[in-house]
């Protein structure tokens, strides 16, 4: 038998070799991901279009896909996780069943895969409502997929500016309503800004619900015509618009490119940087927010 | 016998003893009538009946959870969304506790001040200006003025005057205290009720807001809950002490602190409670 | 005297506006809730298609092993056994929990109460990252590293579920490690401070005072992964080898039901029987979430008590 002192420094070791296998795990995993992908980003590979048979092509579509999608998705998710998220802190009964049934259908809703949004999206818009395989497709079932966590996000940031400043508002004969949208949302936006870019960060990336719904084709795209009703406008949201992350994974399962790794490394190599900068942009908003709303004019 | 019984008679303290305002010659500015408050269904307060004389100032004194508190926020009922309250609270002669009163209308004309400063992230002239601004006054001349006198009326502005643009949470827990009085009374309202308003605060500006309130009972009607016997006593025209979710004695200031007619209030002057 | 009065008993702009937000805000509510609602009605509606309009047997469709669904057997049946699916989904998020678990515990462990100055410095913002890295990343390193070396090590295509899960562990080892963190710390301080008080070592106290009382956290970090897993689908159509077949090893290629879906989807015609079988695999999904998801409330629920 190990005496206790024994047992404490095998357990430690143990500690220590996990953690230190666990941390090789994850830089490995990015130092592989940018090792390989950094040294093929170039100016040419983030603007040309992409080629389907020959080496040599760009992602630059698809990264302006993903940018315009994630716009348009935000542009929808904000204002009804804005609703949502007020109408939980603010005025729902915290004790009710019906709130609690409610909040039991957002848990759900963001545990559902992404994959079985999609294919709602994709039976319901792009089959039923015969919006085609198109941004506005895709923009909304990404929104299906970001709601819930953008709605929790906002509920909490709501949450954490005390009753004392709804109080202040009450007693000066303001409705609930001017409290919140005068005094407690701005309070507040520091650490909504963080939620809704770190939401970003993760719309950026999906994939699985965008298969069947902004579809896997990025057609040619005239980027001196801003006008959004032209077909080949980049600014049109009734187009099919593959992104950088269903790129990832179309040239790697048809395997017809020849430069298949080389794109895919490269894609996401952007797909890690972009996460990373959304991080970073996330904490130095949030400081600039709070700096401003807390500074002496 | 019967000089034994009366004399018993007389010994036999009340267990309540409520000040009959004569309202031919003063003038009741609030007044509630069978308030009960129920948070779920433990009944919190009853048995509250008061009246609160116009111009003067009224202390609510007792132990925590003695209902004080309760009492207060009920009056311009700031409790509606955590208690149910019943009974009639009566303002200009209207009952202000009914369904067909708008509770944001009302809670112009009867404003509160909390235990903890509560100012806004905002600027400090906009502290004040805002809520005026959302009930739609427009004119900025106008709003300036009302800066300048409600400042002066919570004396703060010779220490704020130079900069009405700094935020509101750059100011001492005291000052911003009476920045908080001062956007109450901005709103021009009847009443103000005051939730132990200098507990969080230091001795020293724990006098400014008394002596700020002597001044303010010219032109309001002050209702003020607090835990400091010393503050009631120098303060205020009545006071009104509760106890277990009861009013127990309701009287002239100097008659409570000087000659109690219920025991338990003189048990609570006295300092031997609990 | 009398406008007071009157304004007390008129409806005040701020009533109108209370009113107008609550409205407004409640509709933003419900239509998420209608959202929830309809994704199940649609999925469970086309789902049970294959179960009322196809006249597909239950029982067959759970333990069949062959999936053909263009193809009928000798009595006119068509080949619509999900088992191999079905079992394909269950073992990669078996073995990458399994795996995922003792290093997350571990690293948990060694950020919180071993060396929780490198552990906040350089892992936690580390585990962070990983956590938002989209999952066709780890799809594409598990074609182009895990891949190759199964082949090496195993021999075959590489394919397989061995695969999968291994990309799957990586893929849920930043979340499950990181909720993991989160529920070591909210163990209050006070319990590590009266074990240490009492003679426990370090590893006694973290052993039987801290996993102790973290453990319904720690669960309902691992069934979040696996519910993760479970659903995860791009990342495991890339490695898993796309073979819907019953799996006789680890290392050969294998089907999820994920991965059926995205390939079939796009391939076969709304209504028919092909396209109505795939549908019946999204509502397994769908009903798996929703198990994933009692569990977890089942752990708060006894955790709480």
């Amino acid at each position: 038998m190990l005496n206790p002192k024994q047992a404490d420094k095998i357990a430690s070791a143990i500690l220590y070799a996990i953690a230190g296998f666990v941390i090789l795990i994850l830089a490995a995993l990015l130092g592989y991901i940018l090792y390989q992908g950094v040294p093929h980003l170039s100016w040419h590979f983030l603007t040309a279009p992409a080629t389907a048979f020959t080496a040599g092509g760009g992602i630059g579509i698809q990264l302006f896909n993903s940018l315009y999608l994630l716009v348009i998705t935000m542009l929808i998710s904000f204002p009804i996780a804005l609703g949502a998220g007020i109408y939980l802190n603010e005025y729902a009964n915290k004790k009710s069943r019906a709130t609690a049934l409610i909040r039991t259908a957002i848990e759900i809703l963001s545990s559902l895969p992404s994959v079985v949004v999609g294919l709602f999206g994709f039976l319901l818009f792009v089959v039923q409502f015969k919006l085609g395989f198109s941004i506005l497709s895709g923009a909304i079932s990404l929104t299906f997929f970001n709601l819930p966590l953008l709605t929790r996000s906002v509920e909490e940031s709501l949450r954490t500016i005390p009753d004392l400043q709804r109080e202040a508002g009450a007693a000066l004969g303001l409705s609930r309503w001017e409290t919140v949208g005068h005094i407690i949302l701005p309070a507040a936006l520091p650490s909504i800004v963080t939620g809704v870019v770190l939401s970003a960060g993760r719309v950026f990336g999906e994939a699985a619900a965008l298969i069947y719904t902004a579809g896997q084709s990025a057609p040619a795209l005239d980027f001196t015509d801003w006008n959004p009703f032209n077909v080949s406008s980049p600014l049109n949201i009734m187009r099919p618009a593959e992104t950088l992350a269903v790129h990832i994974w179309k040239v790697n399962s048809e395997g017809i490119m020849p430069d298949a790794a080389a794109v895919s490394a490269g894609s996401s190599a952007v797909l890690i940087i972009a996460v990373l900068l959304f991080n970073f942009f996330a904490r130095y908003l949030s400081g600039v927010l709070f700096k401003r709303l807390t500074a002496t004019k | 016998m019967a000089e034994e019984q009366h004399l018993i008679f007389d010994e036999e303290q009340p267990e309540r003893y409520v000040y009959d305002m004569d309202e031919t010659k003063h003038e009741v500015a609030l007044s509630t009538k069978d308030l009960q408050v129920f948070y779920g269904d433990k009944l919190a307060l009853q048995d509250a009946d008061l009246k609160f004389e116009r111009y003067k100032i009224t202390s609510l004194i007792g132990a925590s959870g003695s209902g004080k508190s309760t009492f207060l926020r009920s009056l311009n009922r700031m409790n509606d969304s955590v208690a149910t309250v019943k009974g009639n609270i009566m303002y200009r002669g209207l009952d202000i506790n009914s369904q067909d009163i708008d509770v944001y209308e009302m809670r112009k004309h009867i404003g509160m001040v909390f235990q903890r400063p509560n100012p806004f992230a905002k600027s400090i002239s906009d502290n004040i200006t805002f809520a005026l601004k959302q009930h739609g006054m427009r004119d900025k001349q106008q709003l300036d003025e009302i800066v300048e006198t409600s400042l002066r009326q919570a004396a703060l502005w010779d220490e704020v005057k130079d900069d009405l643009g700094k935020s509101a949470l750059s100011l001492s827990g005291g000052q911003q205290q009476r920045l908080v009085i001062a956007r109450a009374i901005a709103m021009n309202p009847d009443i103000l009720l005051m939730d132990e308003p200098s507990s969080a605060l230091d001795p020293i500006s724990s006098a400014k807001i008394e002596d700020t309130l002597m001044q303010l009972k010219e032109k309001y009607t002050i209702i003020i809950v607090t835990h400091n016997m010393q503050q009631a006593a120098r303060i205020s025209d009545y006071t009104a002490f509760f106890n277990s979710g009861k009013l127990v004695e309701y009287d002239l200031t100097r008659k409570i602190f000087t000659r109690p007619k219920v025991q338990l209030t003189i048990d609570y002057v006295n300092g031997n409670f609990g | 005297m009398d406008n007071i009065r009157e304004s007390l008993l008129k409806q005040s702009a701020a009533t109108r506006k209370d009113r107008f937000g609550r409205y407004i805000s409640l509709a933003a509510l419900l239509l998420i809730v209608v959202v929830v609602l309809s994704i199940f009605w649609f999925v469970a509606s086309k789902g049970l298609a294959t179960f009322f309009a196809n006249k597909v047997n239950l029982w067959d469709f759970l333990t069949g092993t062959k999936w053909a669904p263009g193809q009928k057997d000798a009595n006119g049946h068509p080949f619509v056994g999900a088992a191999p699916m079905i079992v394909g989904s269950f073992l990669v998020t078996l073995i990458s929990a399994l795996i995922a678990t003792p290093f997350a515990i571990g690293t948990a462990v060694f950020m919180t109460e071993i060396s929780p100055k490198r552990g906040a410095k350089i892992l936690g913002p580390v585990t962070e990252l990983l956590v938002g890295i989209p999952s066709v990343v780890y799809g594409f390193i598990g074609l182009s590293v895990i891949v190759p070396v199964m082949r090496h090590l195993f021999g075959g295509s590489g394919f397989g579920i061995l695969a999968g899960a291994m990309v799957l562990f990586v893929m849920i080892l930043p979340t499950v490690t990181s909720m993991t963190v989160d529920t070591l710390k909210s163990v209050p301080r006070h319990y590590r401070e009266s074990s240490l008080a009492l003679g426990a070592t370090r590893w006694q106290m973290i052993y039987k005072v801290i996993l102790r009382a973290a453990t319904p956290g720690i669960l309902t970090a691992v069934v979040f992964g696996m519910a993760r897993a479970f659903g995860e689908a791009l990342a495991v159509q890339m490695v898993v080898g796309n073979a819907a077949l019953m799996p006789q090893n680890l290392t050969s290629p294998a089907a999820t039901l994920t991965s059926v879906l995205t390939q079939g989807i796009g391939n076969t015609v709304m209504g028919s029987l092909e396209n109505n079988a795939l549908w019946s695999l999204a509502l397994i999904l769908l009903l798996m979430s929703l198990v994933f998801n009692s569990v977890i409330r089942a752990i708060a629920k006894k955790g709480a008590m």
